[in-house]
């Protein structure tokens, strides 16, 4: 059994860990909020963008000559995957999670015989990927030094894809985030974004006729790297808001437990102090008695 | 019958502006500035850097945007953009930041032609701010 001494050490050192989960837990509260402000704040801009775009596409009159990053290139080798994670750690299952969809998706894409392509944004899913598919990683992005999501970081990123593919070094793209839905959940998700996949058609009103200018495909041909890059920015949001309320329901776990951990080892630090007494009285009586 | 129709100006951070009384409103679409009034046919068009003037009861408000793409429908305006600054708040120091880094980027050899006329086009608007 340890000795008081041990136990009290003990007690204290979880306590002191207790104050550090603690902190973190309201720190992430405060950012969460403005993470999730700025994720409400952002969606107006990327589901126009979207609705254009729909509009746009249902209004194209020859799929064939449409804009490669719309209909992509007809062919499905060569898969990029763009995994986004955070740059610090301690934060649940938030990178797990990420990490576990998009290696359900690598493991397809090599059992089909396709190559497959990795970006790393952030860290921490670089330092899960690199011993498993380090071979596969061809860049790796982290922001660690901007405090806030901005769009011009997504769109570093963006640049970085669509350079690629106009290189032709991939076929197929997709990126890997976190959805925010609530504090407690966030949804791992997989999103295709080359070619772009309209899966929501637009039932109301398609026949509106447009007046474009200059032509269709110059505005698509246009429009969609922004939208890359929108994208790109819509799931850096969602997955600051989600690592935040990840960080959170962590440590706020973390806290109780810590709790509980210094309850125990109180009970345990006052039966043995009882104990050591108990024992001391023994001696002195039975010593009395002897005499 | 009111002349007036709602404009809403988006970036990705944010929604920027959203006015429901505006007559007018003047962007330098690609292919040169275009007047919106009211009941004009539905358009979608891009931006070249230039100013957005937006004229309403209230007053007329200036806008400098990089780039963009407006969608005009039902009487309903929405500009998307990646950069928008209120003229108001340029101040000198500001739009001297915006003309540096625009000669800088003119500067780098791998620009194409596209590239290199809209950075034109954005030191010709910065310098007639000044």
């Amino acid at each position: 059994m340890a000795s008081l001494d041990d136990l009290k050490k003990r007690i204290s050192s979880v306590k002191s860990t207790q104050k550090i989960t603690k902190a973190m837990k309201m720190v992430a509260a405060a950012k969460l909020r403005r993470a999730q402000e700025s994720a409400e704040k952002g969606r107006p801009y990327s589901d126009k963008m979207n609705s254009i775009i729909l509009n746009l596409s249902n209004g194209i009159s020859d799929i064939e000559n449409a804009p490669k990053l719309l209909s992509g290139n007809g062919e499905d080798k060569v898969h990029l995957c763009v995994v986004m994670t955070s740059d610090r750690g301690l934060c649940g299952g938030f990178n797990t999670n990420i990490i576990k969809k998009a290696k359900q998706y690598f493991q397809k894409v090599l059992d089909e015989g396709k190559t497959l392509k990795i970006i790393t944004v952030g860290a921490k899913g670089y330092d899960q990927l690199k011993r498993l598919y380090g071979d596969n990683i061809i860049e790796r992005i982290s922001f660690k030094d901007s405090k806030n999501v901005n769009y011009f970081d997504a769109d570093k990123v963006g640049k970085i894809v669509i350079e690629k593919f106009e290189k032709k070094e991939f076929d197929v793209c997709a990126i890997f985030y976190n959805q925010f839905k609530n504090v407690i959940t966030q949804i791992p998700q997989e999103q295709q974004i080359i070619p772009l996949k309209t899966s929501e058609k637009e039932e109301n009103s398609s026949e509106d006729n447009y007046e474009f200018e200059p032509e269709e495909d110059e505005i698509l041909s246009n429009l969609l790297p922004k939208n890359i890059s929108t994208q790109i920015f819509k799931a850096m949001l969602e997955n600051s808001a989600s690592e935040q309320g990840s960080r959170m329901s962590a440590m706020d776990n973390a806290t109780r437990n810590a709790g509980e951990m210094v309850d125990k080892l109180t009970i345990e630090y006052n039966r043995s102090r009882q104990a050591a007494i108990t024992k001391e009285l023994i001696e002195i009586i039975s010593g009395a008695e002897s005499l | 019958m009111s002349e007036e129709y709602s404009v809403e100006i988006v970036n990705p951070e944010k929604s920027f502006l959203s006015k429901d009384d505006v007559t007018e409103v003047v962007v330098p679409a690609f292919e040169g500035e275009i007047g919106i009034l009211k009941d004009h046919i539905s358009i979608i068009s891009f931006l070249k850097p230039g100013i957005i003037k937006i004229f309403s009861k209230s007053g007329e408000e200036s806008f400098y945007v990089n780039d963009g793409i407006i969608e005009f429908k039902n009487n309903n305006l929405s500009i998307l953009t990646s950069l928008i600054l209120n003229l108001k708040d340029m101040d000198k120091e500001k739009i001297s930041e915006v003309q540096k880094s625009a000669e800088e980027e003119l500067k780098k050899p791998e620009i194409n032609d596209q590239e290199k006329y809209l950075l034109d086009q954005k030191l010709e608007v910065i310098k007639s701010i000044n």
